[in-house]
């Protein structure tokens, strides 16, 4: 298969980008999104240019570090999945795949593909933990959790902080990103002990961090490479909104 | 507690959610008294005496002006926000996600179309009942005819007689018809009272409350209209 990638390219942080035309040539149906961008890069090597860079670790969907707005959509145009595990057979031979970093203000671009998502870093260490002393490790029934509980627990801790959320909402919000975290702990008895304090403490560093407000339009849902649900943003509000009415 | 209302993302969208409640709640109280107008249009001025520019009605008035006031200044507030937080550089490429409606991506705009009417609607109905009896007057002179301030039911006669005015407000209620399919269901994910279970009925409530809205409104202006004798067709 042949494709003409039109990548966003830009030099650093402070330079202002551009998108530039590549074309790639007999790229198996099989090759991953990200293998077709690394022949790419081999063949950008060997002509002596600058390779793209982008973002990528584990290539098996579990990490959270691949990115990419590719075709106006964050991690490209199948559902419940990473760039990663994205397959060339997804598009047309002979198309034109547009390439984008994440867009968002709390998410500035570092280098061509690749930006800044320490900021999901500093939400988490505002209160994505559960406090405990180190000590053996527990019996396992000790306390019971209803299965779905610990099932709806365990949806929510399947986000893999990718910033897919925020990269597609039209108002640049972090909410599926905080809500999971605030959900998948509150929903268990471990957790729960913080949870209060752990909502007021996460929202109020999203805040602080610039991410936009969330209008309950979805686009984060449909995105979100684990498909996490907006229902546990719903949870967040009655987390924060009860927690607030007890200060 | 006090200020997390104005500081807090989630205190402003709280704010947004009661204010649109309490909106949609009168919205379906002048429905209401708007059909009366077709059963009886002596009826439907007995309320307009009962309303007029008694105190309890001058308050209700207050208070929904400061329902509307907030409503809108959060939603400004907050889009600001929003457009920030998006940053300068714009995607080149997108998409309408699945399951995304175009409403609940355009509320703003949607939104500023529901105020122009509320503007044009209260010049039309509003300048010409509570304010003139404020005024200390009784009637007003409405396209070459003195009408009381009490009589509603001349005034949406001649109102709708017109047939720009019915393509107007029928215009005005399809925006409403938008922003409440979005804004309905929102609401309650917004106070946390939604789940997975409740999504698909929180939306066909939405969808029904905005449908009843948009027939119950659009009901009096077109039976008004044809009563009137179909201005349009005899021009």
């Amino acid at each position: 298969m042949n494709f003409t990638l039109k990548i966003w390219r830009q030099k650093d942080a402070k330079s202002k980008g551009a998108f530039e035309t590549y074309e790639v040539e007999n790229i198996s149906a099989d090759t991953s999104f990200l293998e077709m961008l690394d022949i790419l890069n081999n063949n950008l090597v060997h002509a002596g240019k600058e390779p793209v860079a982008f973002d990528h670790d584990c290539r098996e969907g579990i990490c959270g570090m691949c990115s990419l707005h590719i075709d106006g959509q964050a991690h490209g145009p199948s559902q419940g999945a990473t760039t990663c595990q994205i397959y060339m057979r997804k598009f047309e031979d002979g198309a034109t795949i547009t390439i984008e970093p994440w867009r968002s203000a709390a998410f500035p671009v570092i280098k061509d593909l690749v930006v800044n998502r320490s900021a999901y870093d500093q939400i988490l260490q505002a209160g994505g933990f559960v406090s405990v002393r180190t000590n053996s490790v527990p019996d396992a029934n000790a306390i019971p959790i209803p299965k779905a509980d610990a099932d709806e627990s365990m949806d929510a801790a399947s986000c893999i902080g990718c910033g897919a959320c925020a990269a597609t909402c039209k108002n640049g919000s972090a909410m599926l990103f905080v809500a999971a975290r605030v959900s998948s702990l509150a929903k268990l008895p471990q957790g729960r002990v913080e949870a209060a304090r752990r909502a007021k403490a996460m929202v109020a560093k999203m805040d602080e961090l610039g991410f936009g407000n969330c209008t309950n339009t979805g686009a984060c849902q449909a995105e979100c490479p684990k498909s996490i649900s907006i229902a546990h943003i719903a949870r967040l509000n009655r987390e924060f909104l009860a927690a607030k009415l007890e200060d | 507690m006090s200020c997390f209302l104005t500081k807090s993302s989630l205190g402003k969208k709280l704010v947004m959610s009661i204010t649109g409640a309490f909106l949609v709640l009168f919205i379906l109280f002048h429905m209401s008294m708007n059909l009366t107008a077709i059963i009886s249009p002596e009826g439907y001025n007995a309320i307009c005496r009962f309303l007029g520019a008694n105190w309890y009605a001058l308050a209700g008035t207050a208070v929904l002006a400061l329902g509307v006031l907030v409503h809108f200044a959060f939603a400004l507030i907050l889009t600001v926000n929003n457009y920030r937080a998006r940053g300068k550089q714009r995607y080149a490429v997108t998409v309408t996600e699945p399951g995304v409606t175009w409403a609940s991506k355009n509320m703003l705009v949607i939104g500023f179309i529901v105020l122009a009417g509320l503007a044009l609607h209260l010049f039309n109905f509003w300048a010409k009942m509570q304010l003139v009896e404020v005024l200390g007057g009784h009637a007003s002179l409405v396209g070459g005819r003195t009408i009381a301030a009490t009589d509603g039911a001349a005034l949406i006669a001649y109102t709708f007689s017109q047939w720009y005015y019915v393509l107007i407000y029928l215009l005005w209620f399809a925006a409403l018809w938008f922003h409440l399919t979005h804004g309905v269901w929102s609401m309650f994910q917004t106070v946390g009272w939604a789940n997975d279970t409740w999504y698909p009925r929180l939306k066909c409530i939405a969808n029904a409350v905005a449908t009843l809205v948009f027939l119950g409104f659009a009901v009096v202006v077109v039976v008004y209209y044809i009563k009137g004798g179909c201005a349009c067709c005899c021009a």
